[in-house]
């Protein structure tokens, strides 16, 4: 098992540095960079002269090849550069926002659990009654709704019933958990609604075909009671499959946050890879791509850990 | 997700026309299809159908409530909301289907080419297509936002079609190569080899229709995932630009400055994502119940 993990951890190696070679490349292929945002993005009249040696002290002006190996040997020593706009290092711009982002997602995930399973367990308990009606269209609408779309008839309706906005400057958990609390839970309900429809889907169809194997009727048949037999033989094997998709729908999360933290004007993840995005910021977005692979990376190999903690035929080499 | 019951299915392979026996055996299939057709009939017929000039700005009823004239009321450059959900109707169905078309055809060529020649072709693209995948489909393509920036061609810009069709890429390619290895293990086409046809042959004659069912499956699931996407990279200012009409775009920019006074403003370019959306989604469902119950996404 600890073979297996280490030997997983190994194998991230190459594929994150495939993942820093196809990044490095793509941005640069086109023309545009940081410098010309920075100091033209206004209209503002800036001599070629002073786009020159900004692009100099950036080291834009470097050969590809040697910018290249630049970003090879600082990802290397684990340093990801500095920001080409704020010039303070991508580890200090993740690190001031990741505690925000992390929380939201955490809450979201937390959130969609507690109703996607209880929801998708009763639905198919209850399969092509009403309630089981109720949760497929509730779910196919969580696929469809935009999350920033929920997030402003949040607000909306905090606005307009309580005529209350939650306040834009962060505070930590540990400093006021009730004003942390009231101003995170909005977007964690917005991100947590499509969050809580794929779970509860999957939990659903995957319960749906365990109730249908040959040990439920067997378990029935010796006189188990019904809610054993759905807690300790069903859901069991049922849940496997949801942790899956718990696993990679939180790595995934960042995508929901981009959004999300915009219409709350929360300054996360999310807000910063938008922004480094529209600014060109090469060594940020770069440091950000890099820490949302390593991120995913780690999380799907948490998910097989734990299938193999949850079930015991699994066994990893 | 609805079953198909034996009589149903038979009296489905009975009805010649195709549309009526979907329609048949897919009954929610059939109501999201008349959802889907009325969205392109708004789209293409906009000049037609929508009220107002989508651009035309009039300061004299700036965020005007719904009413007779303005149905869905107007915004805050007095621009009529309805005339802008009908020709966003269109932006939304000309991005969502362009970038699920390229981005599945790709994606199934890659998938197909790289399940037919196999050996480090096949690892090496699977190698690539495991680090795309590794990325929620929004972050990829911002970075491809980032890296193209814009080119307008007819008020649409090419490069956020792309943008959306590179996330989409992978995973066709995943799941048309898993089909197209069990194609390839069919003894037809160790007889089209042995007969020494091209593999250009193969793969288009013999390989390809047998690809057809799950290409469809995914260019429909994925038009709902366009959709959706353009609408994130609009209300983040990153898609369409104004004055576009484009429902995400509808609700960034003065929307969330005035959305107290005028809810109007969040609430309809909302409800036509959502509705587009979900319409599409049942439609893709649909369309994999009836043409292959059996495919996992």
């Amino acid at each position: 098992m600890l073979r297996y993990a280490i030997h997983r951890l190994l194998l991230m190696i190459p594929t994150l540095i495939g993942v820093a070679i196809v990044v490095f490349f793509m941005l640069r292929v086109v023309p545009g960079d940081v410098v010309e945002v920075k100091l033209r993005g206004d209209g503002g009249n800036v001599s070629e002269e002073t786009l020159k040696l900004e692009r100099q002290r950036l080291g834009l002006d470097k050969p590809l090849i040697a910018q290249f190996g630049d970003w090879m040997i600082g990802l290397a020593t684990l340093d990801l550069g500095k920001s080409m706009w704020t010039d303070r290092p991508v580890i200090e711009e993740i690190g001031i926002r990741l505690e925000l982002s992390l929380q939201v997602a955490v809450m979201a995930t937390i959130i969609a659990v507690l109703i996607a399973i209880p929801m998708g367990t009763l639905a198919a308990l209850l399969r092509d009654s009403w309630i089981d009606y109720v949760v497929r269209l509730v779910t196919i609408g969580g696929l469809a709704v935009p999350s920033f779309w929920l997030g402003m008839l949040l607000m909306l309706s905090l606005l307009t019933l309580f005529n209350w906005l939650p306040p834009i400057t962060f505070t930590p958990l540990y400093v006021d958990p009730v004003a942390n609390l009231t101003q995170l839970i909005w977007p964690a309900l917005a991100v947590g609604y499509r969050y809580s429809a794929v779970v509860a889907r999957m939990v659903r169809s995957s319960l749906l075909e365990v109730l249908n194997e040959d040990y439920i009727r067997t378990a029935r048949a010796k006189g188990v009671f019904e809610n054993i037999v759905v807690s300790r033989h069903a859901l069991r094997n049922a849940l496997l499959p949801a942790i899956t998709v718990i696993g990679l729908e939180f790595a995934f999360l960042i995508g929901g946050l981009v959004v999300t933290e915009q219409v709350f004007n929360l300054n996360g993840i999310g807000k910063l890879f938008v922004q480094s995005v529209s600014r060109n910021d090469f060594t940020l977005i770069q440091g950000m791509v890099m820490m949302i692979a390593l991120f995913y990376m780690l999380v799907n190999l948490t998910v097989d850990m734990l299938y193999a903690a949850f079930d015991p035929r699994i066994r990893y080499r | 997700m609805a079953v198909a019951t034996p009589a149903v299915a038979e009296a489905a392979s009975r009805t010649r026309n195709p549309v009526l026996a979907f329609g048949r055996a897919q009954p929610l299939g059939a109501v999201s299809l008349v959802a889907i057709v009325a969205m392109m009939f708004g789209g293409i017929f906009a000049e037609l159908v929508a009220p107002y000039d989508p651009l035309a700005i009039d300061f004299g009823s700036m965020l005007a409530g719904p009413s007779i004239e303005h149905w869905f009321g107007t915004d805050a450059f007095g621009r009529d909301i309805l005339s802008r959900v009908i020709y966003g109707a269109r932006t939304a169905l000309v991005i969502g289907f362009t970038s699920s078309f390229i981005g599945s055809t790709a994606g199934a060529i890659v998938g197909t080419a790289s399940a037919y020649f196999g050996g480090r072709l096949d690892s090496v693209i699977q190698r690539f297509v495991d680090i795309l995948l590794s990325f929620p489909i929004i972050v990829l393509a911002l970075v491809v936002v980032a890296v193209l920036g814009r080119t307008l061609v007819l008020g649409i810009d090419v490069n956020l079609i792309f943008a959306i069709a590179v996330p989409i890429l992978p995973k066709v390619a995943r799941v048309v190569r898993a089909a197209a290895l069990s194609v390839r293990a069919m003894p037809y086409i160790d007889a089209a080899r042995a007969a020494g046809y091209s593999h250009l042959r193969i793969i288009v004659r013999h390989m390809a229709p047998n690809l057809v069912a799950p290409y469809i499956i995914m260019l429909t699931a994925y038009i709902a995932q366009a959709i959706l996407l353009e609408a994130s990279l609009s209300f983040l200012g990153l898609g369409v630009t104004e004055p576009t009409p484009a429902w995400g775009l509808m609700l960034s920019g003065n929307a969330s400055d005035f959305f107290r006074e005028a809810p109007w403003m969040i609430l309809f370019p909302g409800i036509a994502i959502s509705v587009a959306v979900f319409a599409f989604n049942l439609f893709g469902d649909a369309m994999r119940d009836w043409l292959d119950p059996k495919f996992k996404l």
